[in-house]
């Protein structure tokens, strides 16, 4: 895999001493969807900022496509599309030509073909005539992404694309960027939606309090720490756990009649068999079994709790 | 150099300057035409004289230079603050530019705007008096060199500023009474020897002075000082701009 984004031992401190992001060290491969995954104020925001020249870098080094973010700037820039997380538009001023002041921002000759195509890809073509202030929430979003679009970016940074958008648009919007990704552009995502990131991300990597916690392909990190469950039901209510299965660490639901096992994908011996025969030997007749696994939720919460009690955060 | 994206800027600014041009435009207009009225036609006769001149057509230079110094601030200073005002500035930090194109961008547009004020009410003025210009092409040159060292120190401000208070705080607070202790409406020689040796520290006396000279031939300092001080204001402007984007100030956090 070539290497596009290439951080190293990034370091960010603000005047007061806040340290907000603590040497982060991340390369993201050309043609992915990495997401970056975080609580609030984990230091997502400020990673991109420092990379598409919003923030000042205390230390470290950042390259985009082999070029420097400080030395060769323009390079770089030129190459990265910024979608920012606050919709922040100039309020009075009309959707197309928006969309082509940045594309003129980004030296790039005007092309109307270009605009038009990017509008009608992301539904704004009707509105393009419209002043930003007009637009719902949805569309505003949908133009920060247009004029990031608009100077064709190899590198694109999303960042919290979908937070607060109806459920409706959220999907729109995994389908725009699963669009994107197949014409060859590298996609960088923060959010704080683990479904998103579920959803469409290649790679995951988390980050808490400035550090990274752990980069991974996202099915390997769910196969890797991913716990599974195994939920029993029974034909009767019942109000405790038989004595017979007091070896398994179950979990009895509300209702009395689920009995809730949880075992590690990775082990050699699940304990299933064994379970369903002592279950069958207790009494207890089964009506139905499920099997879920550990979202990708679950796993992100149990890092950063982990880090937190290990005091790596 | 990005000239597509000092190209971009400039057009974008122009266009702006379009969209609310009774109150860009038509304003500054009008007041100077009130100036003209009221100073010109109602008091002006009555006042004698200066040097051969008559009052009517000596506050002529004084009003344009004044409109255009507040101008050429209030449109640049407005010019880049609205994009901060509109959190949009993550854009211009994040584009492949540099201050130096960013700079052209918003003040040539601030001063462009300023200039053509500044020409409407120079044509408009000849309906109030008899005008002669007797160096014409220093005149423009005074004039559009003014526009843009003023474009740049409202670049300054607008960046500074925080918020709509502090945006109006420096031109009305500094700039509109140095403009108008620097001789817009009189000439330095009636003041007392005190006040003219005080007036010498304004460095506006010495752009209104240069520009009334080559309306009339007649300057209370020599014309070379007004081009020095135009020359040294508008360098220190630029190396200010220049630190600012280099470090970051008010714009990165």
């Amino acid at each position: 895999m070539t290497v596009i984004v290439d951080i190293q031992n990034l370091r960010k401190s603000y005047a007061d001493g806040f340290e907000a992001l603590k040497g982060v060290t991340l390369q993201i491969n050309k043609g992915e969807i990495f997401a970056l995954l975080g609580p609030n104020g984990a230091g997502k925001t400020t990673l991109i900022s420092v990379i598409c020249g919003i923030s000042n870098l205390t230390s470290g080094t950042v390259t985009v496509d082999g070029f420097d973010i400080i030395r060769d700037f323009r390079a770089a820039r030129s190459i990265i599309g910024l979608v920012p997380q606050d919709v922040t538009l100039e309020p009075f001023g009309r959707v197309k030509n928006t969309v082509r002041f940045s594309r003129g921002l980004f030296g790039q000759t005007a092309n109307e073909a270009h605009v038009e195509i990017i509008l009608r890809k992301l539904s704004l073509w009707d509105k393009r005539d419209n002043q930003c202030n007009q637009l719902s929430g949805g569309m505003k979003r949908r133009t920060l992404i247009a004029k990031a679009l608009s100077h064709e970016p190899k590198v694109l940074f999303l960042d919290e694309p979908t937070a607060g958008v109806d459920v409706e648009l959220r999907r729109d919007m995994w389908q725009t960027v699963a669009e994107l990704k197949a014409t060859g552009v590298t996609i960088i995502l923060t959010t704080h939606y683990i479904e998103e990131a579920e959803a469409m991300a290649d790679r995951v990597g988390v980050i808490a309090q400035g550090k990274m916690l752990l980069v991974e392909e996202k099915h390997k990190l769910m196969q890797q720490l991913g716990q599974k469950q195994v939920e029993i039901q029974l034909d009767q209510q019942i109000t405790r756990i038989p004595d017979g299965l007091s070896d398994y660490s179950l979990e009895l639901g509300m209702d009395g009649y689920t009995l809730v096992y949880t075992y590690d994908s990775r082990g050699h011996r699940t304990g299933i068999t064994k379970l369903l025969n002592d279950v069958a030997s207790s009494g207890l007749v089964l009506r139905d079994l499920k099997t879920r696994q550990s979202s990708l939720e679950d796993i992100f919460v149990g890092l950063v709790e982990k880090a937190e009690q290990r005091g790596n955060v | 150099m990005n000239k597509i994206a000092i190209g971009t800027i400039y057009r974008s600014e122009i266009l702006r300057f379009l969209r609310t041009l009774t109150q860009s435009f038509l304003s500054p207009v009008l007041s100077a035409m009130l100036y003209f009225i009221v100073f010109g036609a109602a008091i002006g006769p009555r006042v004698q004289e200066i040097g051969g001149v008559s009052y009517g057509q000596f506050i002529v230079p004084g009003i344009i230079m004044l409109t255009v110094m507040t101008q050429s601030i209030s449109n640049a200073a407005f010019g880049i603050f609205f994009p901060k005002f509109t959190r949009t500035t993550y854009e211009l930090l994040s584009a492949p530019v540099d201050f130096f194109e960013i700079m052209c961008g918003y003040v040539g547009a601030a001063a462009t705007k300023s200039l053509s004020i500044g020409l409407v009410i120079l044509v408009a003025a000849n309906f109030f008096v008899d005008l002669q210009i007797e160096y014409p092409i220093i005149m423009v040159l005074l004039l559009v060199l003014t526009c843009i060292c003023f474009a740049l120190f409202g670049f300054i401000i607008g960046i500074w500023a925080n918020n709509f208070e502090q945006l109006q705080v420096i031109p009305l607070m500094l700039v509109t009474p140095l403009v108008f202790l620097g001789g817009s409406f009189y000439s330095l020689k009636d003041l007392p020897p005190v006040w003219q040796t005080i007036t010498l520290f304004n460095p506006v006396s010495y752009l209104i002075s240069g520009f009334r000279w080559t309306f009339f031939g007649q300057a209370d300092v020599p014309v070379v000082y007004s081009l020095l001080a135009l020359g040294i204001f508008s360098l220190g402007c630029i190396i200010m701009i220049w630190w600012i984007f280099r470090t970051g100030w008010r714009l990165r956090t």
